[in-house]
């Protein structure tokens, strides 16, 4: 690899009293690739992507997104920088639009949203990119539903579509599957496909057979530790993962 | 100069003190419960009349209190089971409202119960007098009885918290409270005794105030944001952060009024000195409460995290 | 198991459960109750004056200021998801404002609502910054004492009549004008604010600010995670609320010629928050009508026992424990809207 890593993590800790929930976790991720983290229930996955997004503070260790330190920002500043994330447990706003849901996250890095007049549901400019962002996920024709009203799976889309919105280089998505129906996956599995054309991403996912569909590279992530890295095959051949995860997967 | 400083200490510790008891009732309902309540501040309120009333029955005033705070126990526990108890699951906006109906609803009950007048209650002969402290100076001994009980309420509180089976529920409570619930404790039985306990807390103080202030409708109020002030500078659902921030709040206010003036005519000339003593001095409480909000959003000893 | 850090346990200012926009006004008919409402408002003098009963026109005057304050909350509590109990103290800041500068001889309706707006503020930004540094039943009770702060402020101000309040010599004049002089000339001029309040704060919410606002009611983290920060927003809200407020506060005491800090008591708060859960929050139109409401029941108990209060306070916790939804969906419930 010769040019510098997207994202280069280094030493993350987190830890409630004596429990470490992320411990010294050391990773990179390169441009355009789709690097997947998995690990069992309790791996502290999550908390690594709150550290990651910014939602959470870290105890030690660093975060360099695109060249520079961004272990100290806050998530708003992140977005800004173009490192987005999707919610594990859906977090749109039900009472918007789906279309105003993904324009808002536009609004965010389109000029002050110290505006106070001029009705933003009417701003084409915001609007047309909000459409884009959700014609990549397929959701162009829900538009003007209420975001509420969605099925589950559109609303994972949904989720995708602002991540998209917000004009990220790097998307932190964090169990898209969850919870999602077999033909639902499919979709989902079939967009990020697409969306590693255009994107960065770190997925977090408990579907092995997405994972290994989708990734470059695989992470995997036991009691905080980093225990293996590299491709889906020689993650599926390690020992060690073996033993602590798939095994595990396996025996249930 | 020093003895007037004395007498005003104590006489903020004492304020302090009885701010401690409204307030420790209260920050565990907040802590544990999540529940907003406006209304506490009646239940000091009520246990003032409740003593006024027994004493007047019984003609001695610690027999009243005796009666009074199993009254206020009762009348705590009856709120808890018409009202409070509906309340939990509510949002904050749902607590306030229906807690602001009950300030209303109560304060005006108490009018047609007892009359709009101020009620009195003598000190009794037991306790009446001063006391010698140093020199020739003298302090009332009704108001080291206060102290002294709030104190030993204070200790009591302390070994039932940390040292009691109840009290970790309680601790753990404020922390995390599903969690208790988790642990199969009946959580609805000890919401209820933490609150007809925090009410007799509160009926308590009102009691032990009823011989030096007059008893009369509204008096809750402004001890309610009094308390209010005391529990955010403590952390809400910290009892030790109440006791703290009570004595703090006690010593700051009556301090403050007294010497406020008097360091300000250093500064200035006298008659603007006392002007502006007297505007500055009850705003100093809530000036402390922004600067310890501004350094410390969750208090000084939060139970949980509370800043954003 | 990431230590209870779930997407769904954030809190914002005061914990403000989802679908709580029902009530008298709830809807798409909001502007248009407005509008009628407005329409009313305007032929009310003629028909007072039909009916010779000048007192309607004083009434009238008075519930459409507070109306005007209850908007401003609307801002605060329905939109912004920020149960502040402290908004009755802006009210006064305005009202003083009136007061201290008619004592020093400055009568200019202009100037004063310059001053109090000002005044109004700054309070609502320095006690804002501080109170939205935390969140839940803090920012209640920080409301609420910043109020009393205030409060206690009037209370101990003596040149300026303390707790007694202060009389006015007479309303203020318009570039020398005394175009306030009459009710009927304070009427229209506070029926012109209200209505004014209310065009600029419908399109303040549907404007890009409203736009994030609205969004971070429903959810914060999730506005963090696209790029805002809700601070900045909320606090900016929470300021031009405040100022409102502030010139509701103006009008109040023209309209009473006297000034108390009685304006700025807790209880006021408390009854602004009922005006605009009652008529439904989030809405405008609903907190006008939820000030009207409010204020006609208030005087009507006041007729019929002298202990109104007992009455509206049983009301109060029988609406929140005897409704799903509190009062706003038992309100819903009773117009006959389910709350969709």
């Amino acid at each position: 690899m010769t040019a510098p890593p997207l994202l280069s993590v280094r030493g993350l800790n987190k830890a409630y009293g004596a429990l470490r929930v992320t411990d010294d976790v050391s990773f990179d991720v390169a441009e355009g690739e789709l690097h997947a983290i998995i690990g069992p229930n309790g791996a502290g996955k999550t908390t690594l992507i709150h550290q990651l997004s910014g939602r959470l503070a870290s105890d030690g260790g660093t975060v360099r997104f695109a060249g520079s330190d961004v272990t100290r920002l806050s998530m708003e500043e992140r977005v800004r920088r173009g490192l987005a994330r999707s919610f594990q447990i859906t977090s749109i706003l039900d009472g918007f639009t789906v279309l105003e849901n993904a324009a808002l996250a536009v609004q965010a890095r389109s000029g002050s949203s110290f505006r106070f007049f001029r009705p933003a549901a009417r701003e084409t400019r915001l609007n047309e990119a909000a459409m884009a962002a959700l014609a990549q996920v397929k959701l162009d024709d829900r538009a003007h539903r209420r975001a509420g009203s969605l099925s589950h799976g559109e609303k994972r889309q949904l989720e995708i579509a602002v991540a998209l919105a917000t004009g990220a280089r790097l998307l932190l998505l964090d169990e898209p599957l969850a919870g999602t129906g077999h033909e639902e996956t499919a979709v989902l599995v079939d967009l990020m496909q697409a969306l590693k054309e255009t994107h960065t991403i770190v997925l977090i996912e408990h579907d092995m057979d997405a994972v290994f569909a989708l990734a470059d590279r695989v992470s995997v992530l036991v009691y905080g530790r980093l225990i293996a890295t590299g491709t889906p095959a020689d993650v599926r051949s390690n020992r060690e993962v073996r033993a602590a995860y798939l095994g595990e997967e396996e025996a249930a | 100069m020093f003895n007037l400083f004395l007498l005003q200490a104590l006489n903020g510790a004492q304020f302090g003190i009885l701010l401690f008891l409204v307030a420790a009732g209260l920050t565990l309902i907040f802590g544990i419960m999540d529940l907003i309540n406006l209304a506490h501040g009646v239940l000091y309120m009520v246990g003032a009349y409740f003593a006024a009333t027994f004493t007047g029955l019984t003609g001695d005033f610690l027999l009243g209190l005796a009666l009074a705070l199993p009254a206020c126990l009762l009348f705590g526990i009856v709120l808890e089971v018409l009202v409070f108890r509906r309340l939990y699951e509510r949002d904050h906006l749902d607590q306030v409202l229906a807690t602001f109906g009950l300030i209303l609803m109560l304060n005006e009950a108490v009018k047609i119960v007892w009359g709009a007048a101020p009620m009195s209650v003598p000190i009794p002969d037991l306790l009446s007098g001063s006391i010698p402290l140093i020199g020739p100076l003298q302090y009332p001994f009704y108001r080291v009885v206060i102290i002294a009980a709030g104190l030993l309420s204070a200790f009591g509180l302390w070994v039932l918290v940390n040292h009691t089976r109840i009290g970790m529920l309680l601790r753990a409570g404020a922390v995390n409270a599903p969690m208790v619930s988790a642990l199969g404790v009946d959580i609805r039985r000890l919401f209820m005794l933490v609150f007809g306990f925090g009410a007799m807390l509160a009926g308590f103080a009102g009691a032990m105030v009823a011989p030096i202030l007059s008893v009369e409708p509204g008096m809750g109020d402004s001890v309610l944001i009094l308390t209010f002030v005391v529990i955010v500078i403590g952390g809400v659902g910290s009892v030790r952060g109440a006791f703290v921030a009570a004595i703090l709040v006690g010593l700051v206010d009556t301090l403050g009024r007294t010497f406020g003036p008097i360091v300000l005519r250093s500064l200035m000339d006298p008659s603007a000195a006392s002007q502006t003593g007297r505007t500055l001095a009850p705003m100093l409480i809530y000036i402390l409460m922004a600067a310890v909000l501004f350094f410390r959003p969750s208090g000084l000893f939060p139970a949980k995290g509370a800043a954003a | 198991m990431s230590a209870g850090l779930s997407e769904a346990a954030f809190d914002t200012a005061g914990r403000v459960g989802p679908g709580r926009r029902a009530g008298l006004f709830a809807g798409g008919g909001a502007t248009l109750a407005a509008g009628l409402i407005f329409l009313a408002l305007a032929l009310l003098p003629p028909v007072a004056t039909l009916i010779d009963d000048p007192f309607l026109v004083v009434t009238a005057t008075r519930i459409m200021i507070f109306a005007i304050a209850a908007l401003s909350l609307d801002l605060v509590l329905g939109y912004g998801a920020m149960v502040s109990f402290g908004h009755a103290a802006f009210l006064g800041i305005g009202a003083y404002a009136v007061a201290i500068l008619a004592a020093n001889g400055i009568d200019d309706l202009f100037l004063q609502a310059v001053a109090a707006i000002l005044a109004a503020a700054l309070f609502a930004f320095v006690t804002g910054a501080i109170s939205l540094r935390t969140k839940g039943v803090y920012f209640i009770m920080i409301t609420l004492a910043f109020g009393q702060m205030a409060y206690f402020f009037m209370v101990s101000l003596s040149a300026y009549g303390g707790d007694d309040g202060i009389t006015l010599d007479a309303r203020s004049t318009l570039f020398g004008l005394p175009v306030l002089a009459g009710d009927l000339g304070l009427f229209y001029l506070v029926l012109a604010v209200l209505v004014v309040a209310f065009a600029g704060l419908r399109a303040l919410t549907l404007s890009r600010f409203g736009r994030v606002l609205r969004g971070t009611r429903e959810n914060p983290v999730r506005m963090q995670a696209i790029g805002f920060a809700p601070f900045r927003y909320q606090l900016t809200a929470y300021v031009i609320a405040g100022a409102l407020a502030g010139v509701a506060g103006v009008l109040l005491a023209n309209q009473a010629e006297f000034v108390s800090p009685a304006y700025m008591s807790w209880q006021r708060s408390g009854e602004l928050i009922v005006m605009v859960v009652l008529g439904g929050m989030g809405t405008l139109a609903g907190a006008i009508g939820g000030a009207i409401a409010f204020m006609l029941l208030e005087d009507w108990l006041a007729l019929a026992s002298e202990h109104w209060k007992l009455g509206l306070g049983l009301l109060l916790v029988l609406l929140v424990l005897f409704s799903r939804g509190g009062i706003a969906g038992a309100i819903g419930r009773l117009a006959g809207r389910s709350e969709a």
